[in-house]
C-alpha cells in the first residue's frame, strides 16, 4: 500500500510542479516559437505517457502485492497485446518527429532576404562583423590575425574595407529583419546562446557555421557560450539588443568601419613614434 | 514456438566437448591476489569500481557544493570546478558504470548463469582486472600531478582540451586521463572477449540462447557493443595524444591561442566528436543494455511471475544495440555538422524510442497479475522504472533535433542523462546487490537498512535532477560554476538550487548506510541458504554458497527457460532451470 502510494505521489508531485512552479522558459523573441511548440507538444505527450504508466504501476503494486495463497499468473506472452502497443507507442513517435522534422528544414534553410552577420568568439569574448553598404562580408582567416588585425580579416579584400567591427560592444538587431549568423571561432570550441532567441550553433575553429533568426521584439538579452571553452567558459557573456527600425539606424551609423579601424590604428601609431 | 516455455520431457543434448581441467591455485596470493576465478575477479573488479566511484561521488558533492552556495568556498574556483566536473563525468560513466557491470556482474553471473565453470580464458581475465587497476591509478595519479587533472569536460572536446585555457591542459592532466582510457579499453577488451565467448561456447547443456537469463542477454550485448565501439575511443585517444604531445593536427585547425598563432593546421575538431560519439553513444547502452537485463530478473524473481515477452525482450535488446551505432550524432546537433544529418539521426534516435518502450511495457506487464514481494531489490527495480521512464521520455525532447536545440547544453540535457543513466542504472545496480549479495557471502544485507537506504536514495535523486529539468528550462547552461548577472534567470533559481544541493548531500550521506551494511552483513548477515529469493536461474542451484571454485560439481543440465515462475500444476512457485520436472527426461 505504502509503495503504491508513494508512487502515486511521485505522479501527482511531477505534474503539479511542472504546471505551479515559477521556472519556465523565457519569452522568445525571435520567430523560432515554433521550437517553443513542439517543447510544449512533447510535454503533452510524454507527460500522459509518464502519467499513465505509473498509475498503472501503483495499481499493480498495489493489487498484486504478496498476499498468503495467491498464486501469480502464468501467461509467457501475448502477441496482440505486444503488437498494439508497438503500433501505438510508433503513431506517438511519428506525432513528435514529423512536425519536428518540418521545423528542422524551416531552421536549417535560411530565407534569401537574410542579411549575414559575423560572430566571432574567442577565449572569452565576443565580437560583431556586419557588411558594410556592398552588402557583403569580406574574407577572413584566422592565419591573418595580429594585434592589429584582431578578427583576421582579409586586408585585401575589397569588399572587407566597409564591413563594420563590432569588437567588445553590444550587437543590435532591426526588428523585423532575418539574420543569417555566421559564426566563426578563433581558437577552441564556442557556442553563441542567447536564451532568447531559442537558436544557438557551435562555433568551431576552421570553419563557419550558421543559424538564422528573425527578431519579433524590442528588448536588451544575455548572451552566453553554450560550449565549454575553457575556464572562462561561464564568464563568456555578452549583450544583444532588438531595435526599432530607427534606432537601428543611428546606432548603425554610429559603428566604424575596417577601414576606418585601420586608418586609425594608423594616426594611433604615427602618434606614438612622434617624440 | 520455440524453446521458450517449459517442455520438461525434452532431452538434452549430448556433450560435444569434453570438460577441460581448470587451473587450480594453490598459495594465497594465486587464489585471492593474482586470481583466474572469475568471481574473485569480479569481487576485485566491484571494490575498485565502487571505490572509485565514491571518489565520484565526494566530487558531485563538491559540485552541488559550489552550484548550491556559489562563493562560499575559496577552494571551488571556475579552474577547479571545471576539473571537479570533468573527473566526476569521466569516473562515473567509465570507471564505475561500465566496469562495475561488465567487470563485476558479468564475471560473476556469466560462468554461473550459463552453466559454466570459469570463464573460457581465465588468465587473460586476471590481466584484464590487473590493467583496469592500473588504468584506475593512472587517472587517480592526475589529481596528483603539476595543474591538476584535465577539466575539458568528460567529452574532452579538442581543441581546448589540449590548450593552455583548459585546466591540466597543458600539463599531465589530460594526457594521464588519454593514457588511462586507453589502459582501460586494452583492459576490457581482454574481459570482453572472455564474456562474449564464454557466452557463445561456454553453455552447458541445454542452455540454448533462448533459455538464457535476460541479464546474460544484456551483458552479452553490451559487451559486444563495447567491443565495437571502444575501438572508436581508443583510436581517437591516440590521435588526441598525437596531436598534444607530437604536433600532429588530426584534430586541430590553424588557430591562434591568445592573441598567439599556433602552429596546428588543417584538422578536424568534429572528426573528434564524432568519433567520441560513436563511442559514447553506444556506452550509454553499454550502461543500460546489463540494468535492462538484470531487472527484467529482478521484477520476475520478486514478482514471482514469468518476464512477459520474453522473445520481445531479447529481440529489444538486440535491436537496441544495433541501433546505437546509428543514432550517435545526436550529441552533435548543434556541433556544426552539416544540418542535414539532423534529419537522419533524429529519425534514427525516436526509432530506438520503440523498442525501449516495449520494454517498459514488459516490465510492467510482468507485475500485472504478480505476486510481488516488496523485498530490496524490487523496491530498487521500481525505482529504476520511474526513473528510467522519466529520462526515457526526456530523451524524446533531445532526441528530436527542432527541440534539442533550444535545450541542448543546459542543465536539461544534465537531468536527462543523470536520470537515464545516472539514477536508472545505479538503482539496478543497488537492487542487483542486495540480490546477489546472499550468493556471494552466503548472508543476507540487512532489509530494514536496505529500505531506508532505497527511500532515501530514491526520493533524494528524484528530487535532486526532476527540478533540475526546469532549471534548463529556464536557459541556464551546463558546465557554469554560477549563474552570474543574467536578467532571464530569475532569484528563485539560486533558491532552488541550493535544495537541489542539499538533497544531494543527503543522497551523498545515505551511502555511508549502504556501505555499513555491505561490510556488517559479512558478519552479522542473516544465514542466507544456498536459495533465498526461491529463484529458478542457475547460480542459485549450486551445492555451496558462496559457490565454490569450479561453480558446479556436475555441470548442470537445462531443462527449461530461465521464468518458470507460478507454473500451473508445479509443486513450487518457481521451477529450477535444471529441474526435470514431470515428464521423461531422456
Ligand atoms: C548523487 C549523485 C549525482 C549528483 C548529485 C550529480 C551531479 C552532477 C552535476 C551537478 C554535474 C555538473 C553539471 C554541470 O555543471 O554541467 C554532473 C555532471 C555529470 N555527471 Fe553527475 N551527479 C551524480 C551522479 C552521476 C552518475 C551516477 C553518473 C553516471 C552516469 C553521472 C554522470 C555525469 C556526467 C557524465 C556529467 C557531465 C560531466 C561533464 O559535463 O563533463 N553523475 N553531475
Ligand atoms: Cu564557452
Ligand atoms: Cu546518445
Amino acid at each position: 500500500m505504502g509503495v503504491a502510494i508513494a508512487i502515486v505521489v511521485v505522479v501527482v508531485g511531477s505534474v503539479l510542479f511542472h504546471l505551479f512552479s515559477p521556472w519556465w522558459w523565457t519569452p522568445i523573441a525571435t520567430n523560432w516559437v515554433f521550437m517553443d511548440d513542439m517543447i510544449s507538444l512533447t510535454f503533452w505527450i510524454t507527460g500522459v505517457v509518464y502519467v499513465a504508466v505509473l498509475l498503472f504501476v501503483a495499481y499493480c503494486v498495489f493489487k498484486f502485492q504478496y498476499r498468503e495463497g495467491r498464486i501469480a499468473a502464468y501467461e509467457p506472452e501475448n502477441n496482440k497485446l505486444e503488437g498494439w502497443l508497438t503500433v501505438l507507442t510508433s503513431l506517438g513517435v511519428a506525432a513528435l518527429l514529423a512536425p519536428g522534422l518540418v521545423v528542422w528544414f524551416q531552421f536549417v534553410n535560411v530565407p534569401e532576404e537574410a542579411t549575414e552577420i559575423e560572430v566571432v568568439g574567442q577565449q572569452w569574448s565576443w565580437s560583431y562583423r556586419l557588411p558594410g553598404l556592398d552588402g557583403k562580408l569580406g574574407t577572413a582567416d584566422n592565419r591573418l590575425i595580429s594585434v592589429d588585425n584582431t578578427l583576421g580579416i582579409n586586408p585585401d579584400d575589397p569588399n572587407g574595407q566597409d564591413d563594420i567591427i563590432i569588437d567588445g560592444d553590444d550587437l543590435h538587431f532591426a526588428l523585423g529583419k532575418p539574420v543569417k549568423m555566421l559564426l566563426r571561432s578563433v581558437d577552441v570550441l564556442h557556442d553563441y546562446y542567447v536564451p532568447e532567441f531559442r537558436a544557438k550553433m557551435d562555433m568551431v575553429p576552421g570553419m563557419i557555421t550558421y543559424f538564422w533568426i528573425e527578431p519579433t521584439r524590442v528588448g536588451t538579452f544575455d548572451v552566453l557560450c553554450a560550449e565549454l571553452c575553457g575556464v572562462g567558459h561561464g564568464f563568456m557573456r555578452g549583450t544583444v539588443l532588438i531595435d526599432s527600425e530607427e534606432d537601428y539606424a543611428l546606432w548603425l551609423s554610429e559603428q566604424i568601419t575596417f577601414a576606418q579601424m585601420l586608418e586609425q590604428r594608423d594616426v594611433k601609431v604615427a602618434s606614438a613614434v612622434k617624440p | 514456438m520455440v524453446d521458450i516455455e517449459s517442455k520438461a520431457h525434452q532431452t538434452v543434448p549430448p556433450a560435444e566437448v569434453d570438460e577441460v581441467e581448470l587451473y587450480h591455485a594453490t598459495s594465497f596470493w594465486t587464489k585471492y591476489v593474482f586470481s583466474q576465478d572469475a568471481k574473485i575477479i569480479a569481487i576485485q573488479y566491484s571494490c575498485v569500481a565502487i571505490g572509485i566511484g565514491l571518489v565520484a561521488l565526494v566530487l558531485s558533492s563538491l559540485i552541488r557544493l559550489q552550484l548550491g552556495f556559489p562563493d562560499m568556498f575559496d577552494f571551488i574556483t571556475a579552474e577547479t570546478y571545471y576539473q571537479f566536473v570533468t573527473m566526476h563525468g569521466m569516473i562515473m560513466v567509465v570507471y564505475l558504470l561500465t566496469a562495475l557491470f561488465l567487470g563485476g556482474f558479468g564475471n560473476y553471473l556469466i560462468p554461473l548463469m550459463v552453466g559454466a565453470r570459469d570463464m573460457v580464458f581465465p588468465y587473460v581475465n586476471m590481466l584484464s582486472f590487473w590493467i583496469y587497476f592500473l588504468a584506475v591509478i593512472v587517472l587517480v595519479a592526475s589529481f596528483f600531478v603539476p595543474g591538476g587533472p584535465t577539466g575539458a569536460g568528460w567529452t574532452l572536446y579538442p581543441p581546448q582540451a589540449i590548450l593552455s585555457g583548459t585546466p591540466g591542459g597543458t600539463g599531465l592532466g589530460i594526457i594521464l586521463m588519454l593514457l588511462s582510457l586507453a589502459l582501460f579499453i586494452v583492459g576490457f577488451t581482454m574481459g570482453g572477449l572472455n564474456y562474449v565467448i564464454t557466452v557463445l561456447q561456454g553453455r552447458t547443456r541445454g542452455m540454448t540462447m533462448m533459455r538464457l537469463p535476460l541479464t546474460i542477454w544484456g551483458i552479452f550485448t553490451a559487451t559486444v557493443l563495447a567491443l565495437l565501439a571502444f575501438p572508436a575511443l581508443l583510436v581517437a585517444t591516440i590521435m588526441m595524444l598525437f596531436d598534444r604531445l607530437l604536433g600532429t593536427s588530426f584534430f586541430m585547425p590553424s588557430l591562434v591561442e591568445f592573441g598567439e598563432q599556433l602552429s596546428y593546421g588543417g584538422g578536424s575538431p568534429i572528426l573528434f566528436q564524432h568519433l567520441f560519439w560513436f563511442f559514447g553513444h553506444p556506452e550509454v547502452y553499454i550502461v543500460a543494455l546489463p540494468a535492462f537485463g538484470i531487472v527484467s530478473d529482478l521484477i520476475s524473481t520478486h514478482a514471482r511471475k514469468n518476464i512477459f515477452g520474453y522473445r520481445m525482450m531479447v529481440w529489444a535488446i538486440v535491436g537496441i544495440g544495433a541501433l546505437s551505432f546509428i543514432v550517435w550524432a545526436h550529441h552533435m546537433y548543434v556541433s556544426g555538422m552539416h544540418p542535414y544529418f539532423g534529419f537522419f539521426f533524429a529519425t534514427t534516435t525516436l526509432i530506438i524510442a520503440v523498442p525501449t518502450a516495449l520494454k517498459v511495457y514488459n516490465w510492467v506487464l510482468t507485475l500485472w497479475n504478480g505476486n510481488i514481494h516488496l523485498t530490496t531489490p524490487m523496491l530498487f527495480s521500481l525505482g529504476f522504472l520511474v526513473t528510467f521512464l522519466n529520462g526515457g521520455l526526456t530523451g524524446l525532447f533531445l532526441g528530436n533535433v527542432i527541440v534539442d536545440i533550444p535545450l541542448s547544453d543546459t542543465m536539461f540535457v544534465v537531468a536527462h542523462f543523470h536520470m537515464v543513466m545516472g539514477v536508472a542504472p545505479i538503482m539496478v545496480i543497488m537492487g542487483a546487490i542486495y540480490h546477489w549479495y546472499p550468493k556471494m557471502t552466503g548472508r543476507m544485507l540487512d532489509e530494514q537498512m536496505g529500505k531506508i537506504h532505497f527511500w532515501v536514495t530514491f526520493v533524494g535523486s528524484y528530487l535532486i535532477f526532476f527540478p533540475m529539468h526546469y532549471v534548463g528550462l529556464v536557459g541556464v547552461p551546463r558546465r557554469y560554476p554560477e549563474l552570474g548577472d543574467s536578467a532571464f534567470i530569475p532569484e528563485s533559481v539560486a533558491t532552488l538550487n541550493s535544495f537541489i544541493s542539499v538533497a544531494a548531500f543527503v543522497v551523498g550521506f545515505a551511502q555511508v548506510l549502504f556501505i555499513y551494511n555491505l561490510i556488517s552483513s559479512l558478519r552479522n548477515g542473516q544465514l542466507a541458504g544456498h536459495n533465498p529469493w526461491r529463484a529458478t536461474t542457475l547460480e542459485w542451484q549450486t551445492p555451496q554458497t558462496p559457490p565454490g571454485h569450479g561453480n558446479f560439481d556436475e555441470l548442470p543440465l537445462v531443462y527449461r527457460w530461465p521464468y518458470d515462475y507460478s507454473v500451473p500444476g508445479a509443486p513450487e512457485d518457481f521451477l529450477a532451470q535444471n529441474d526435470p520436472g514431470q515428464g521423461p527426461v531422456k
